[in-house]
C-alpha cells in the first residue's frame, strides 16, 4: 500500500452558445437627456459580470466613457428577447447584439452633432471622453452632454438603435447528419498532477495547469478570477460534486451543504492560469465564451491522472474513494 | 405570537425592534432595520454569507436569535466604511478582484475583520483557517486570500 503519484493531460473544445432552434439576443440602447446611455436587455447577470462587459462594449462602439452606460437587465418579460444566460453564450450574443444597437444609435448622435456644428455626420468622430469632434480639426467639438440635449430638446431626435444577434438554426444535411451547431469554441488543455492513496482511495490533486484559448479577453482581470475558480470547480466535479451519488437511486443524495463536498479555501491546489488569445471571427471584439467552458477540461485531466497512478479507469463522476476502491479490487481480483 | 422589545448597537447606531420570538438575528437585520448586506446562503449555519460580528465575535447571524442580542454591538459589512471611505479590508477585495458575483463577499470580509482585530499579522494558513466556514460557489478563494494578506500588509505599514 502507498501514496502513487500520477500526471494526466485533457484537451477540450467547446462551444460558445447552443443552437438546438436558432439562438438569439436582442438589445436596445437609448441615450438619456444629459448624454448617458442605457442598455435594455433580457440577457441576466448571474455573477459572471456581463453588465460590466455589456458596459465596456457599449462605450467602445459609441465612444464614450464605460461609466456612462447603465446596464439595466431588470426584467425579462419586458426587456429585448435574449434566449439566456447559458452554454457559455452571454458575451458573445449579447455582445454582438449590444454592437449592433449601440452603432445605429452613434449615427443618430453623429448626426445631431453634425447638425449642431453645420459638418457633415460623415467628418466626425469621437474622442472616447464625452466628446465629438471634427476629423482634422479637433478645436470644433461638441460634447455628448450637449448633443443629447439638443437631440432631446430641440432637435426632437431619440438617439437610440436596436440591436439583433441570431446564429440561425442548422439542419443536419440528410446525407452525412452533418451540422454546425455553434459557430465558435472556446478551446483549452489541462494537466493535472495528482497522488492516489491506493489504500484509501483518497485523491489529493497537487497541480493544475491550464492553457485557455477564449479570444479576445475584454476584460482580462474578470477572465482570470473567472478561469482560476473555474478551474477549481472544475476539479470539484471530477473528485467532489454530485447532488446523486449514487444514481439512479435516490437514496443518500446529498440535502444541504452540510452533505453536498466543495471545495474550500483550504482545498486549493497549485493553480496556473495561461490565457491565449486569438479573437473570434463573430464575436464581439474578437471574444468567446469562457464563462462555462473553463470548468471541463480538469475533468478528464484527473480521471487521466488517476489512471495514470494506480492503473483504473474511472468512469462515472465523481471519482469517490469508494469508486477508486472498488476498481483497484476489481483489477487485483483479474 | 408575543413580541419581544430588543436594543441592540448596529454600527455604531442604537437601535430598537419588536421581534417576534424565534426571529433570526440575519431577518431582524435585513427585513426590518434593513441592513442587507448580511446575506441569507443556507439558512442552517453552513455557508457564512451572513457573518456578523457581535461584541468582537464572528457570529452566523442565520443561528443567533434576534431576542438574545439585547445590548450588544454589532457589526456589520455595511458600517466598515467611514465618512465615506472603504476600510482597507473593502480596498484590498476591490483591487484583488476578490469578488465575482459578490454573494460571499460581505461574510468574508467579516471573518476576515475578526482575524485581522486579533490577528494583525497573519500567515496564509491562518488566513485559510480564518475563511474556511466561508463557501464561495464562485470557488474565486485565492483572490480573497490574497486580499485578506494584503489588507493586513496596509494595516501595519500604516501602524508602523
Amino acid at each position: 500500500m502507498a501514496i502513487r503519484r500520477g500526471r494526466g493531460v485533457a484537451a477540450i473544445n467547446y462551444p460558445t452558445g447552443m443552437n438546438l432552434g436558432g439562438d438569439p439576443t436582442q438589445a436596445l440602447v437609448h441615450s438619456t437627456p444629459t448624454g448617458n446611455f442605457m442598455v435594455t436587455l433580457s440577457s441576466v447577470d448571474l455573477g459572471q459580470g456581463l453588465k460590466q462587459i455589456m458596459a465596456q462594449i457599449c462605450a467602445e462602439t459609441i465612444g464614450v466613457p464605460t461609466d456612462r452606460v447603465i446596464i439595466d437587465t431588470a426584467d425579462t418579460d419586458t426587456g429585448p428577447h435574449c434566449m439566456g444566460t447559458f452554454a457559455s453564450r452571454g458575451t458573445h450574443r449579447a455582445g454582438n447584439a449590444v454592437i449592433q444597437a449601440a452603432k445605429e444609435a452613434r449615427q443618430v448622435m453623429l448626426e445631431v452633432a453634425a447638425e449642431e456644428l453645420e459638418v457633415n455626420a460623415s467628418d466626425l468622430e469621437t474622442d472616447g471622453e464625452g466628446n465629438i469632434l471634427v476629423k482634422g480639426a479637433p478645436q470644433k467639438s461638441i460634447s455628448i452632454f450637449d448633443v443629447a440635449l439638443s437631440a432631446h430638446f430641440k432637435r426632437g431626435r431619440s438617439i437610440s438603435g436596436r440591436g439583433m444577434f441570431l446564429i440561425p438554426r442548422s439542419y443536419p444535411e440528410k446525407e452525412t447528419g452533418a451540422m454546425k451547431p455553434s459557430t465558435c469554441y472556446a478551446h483549452a488543455c489541462t494537466v493535472a498532477e495528482v497522488e492516489v492513496d491506493d489504500e484509501t482511495g483518497e485523491v489529493t490533486v497537487l497541480t493544475v495547469k491550464n492553457i485557455f484559448e477564449i479570444g479576445r479577453a475584454l476584460n482580462p482581470r474578470m477572465v482570470e478570477q473567472q478561469l482560476v475558480g473555474g478551474s477549481w470547480m472544475g476539479i470539484s466535479h471530477a473528485l467532489y460534486e454530485t447532488t446523486e451519488p449514487y444514481y439512479p437511486n435516490r437514496d443518500h443524495g446529498g440535502t444541504d451543504f452540510n452533505q453536498y463536498l466543495m471545495p474550500g479555501p483550504g482545498d486549493l491546489a497549485e493553480t496556473e492560469i495561461i490565457v491565449l488569445e486569438r479573437p473570434s471571427a463573430d464575436g464581439p471584439y474578437g471574444a468567446k465564451g469562457p464563462g462555462e467552458m473553463c470548468a471541463n477540461p480538469q475533468i478528464p485531466a484527473v480521471a487521466n491522472a488517476v489512471f495514470d497512478a494506480v492503473g483504473v479507469r474511472i468512469d462515472t463522476l465523481p471519482i469517490t474513494p469508494e469508486r477508486i476502491l472498488r476498481a483497484l479490487k476489481a483489477q487485483s481480483a483479474n | 405570537m408575543a413580541k419581544v422589545p430588543v436594543q441592540f448597537t448596529l454600527n455604531g447606531s442604537e437601535k430598537a425592534e419588536f421581534v417576534e420570538g424565534g426571529t433570526t438575528l440575519l431577518h431582524a437585520l435585513r427585513d426590518k432595520i434593513g441592513d442587507t448586506s448580511p446575506k441569507g446562503g443556507c439558512h442552517q449555519g453552513t455557508c457564512g454569507a451572513c457573518s456578523v460580528i457581535i461584541d468582537g465575535e464572528l457570529k452566523l447571524s442565520c443561528l443567533t436569535l434576534a431576542e438574545t442580542c439585547g445590548g450588544t454591538d454589532i457589526r456589520t459589512t455595511s458600517g466598515l466604511a467611514e465618512a465615506g471611505v472603504l476600510h482597507p479590508l473593502q480596498r484590498a477585495f476591490l483591487d484583488a478582484f476578490a469578488t465575482q458575483c459578490g454573494f460571499c463577499t460581505p461574510g468574508m470580509i467579516m471573518a476576515a475583520k475578526v482575524l485581522l482585530d486579533h490577528t494583525p499579522n497573519p500567515s496564509r494558513d491562518e488566513v485559510v483557517e480564518a475563511l474556511s466556514g466561508n463557501i464561495c460557489r464562485c470557488t474565486g478563494y485565492e483572490p480573497i486570500i490574497q486580499a485578506v494578506l494584503t489588507a493586513a500588509r496596509a494595516n501595519s505599514q500604516n501602524a508602523a
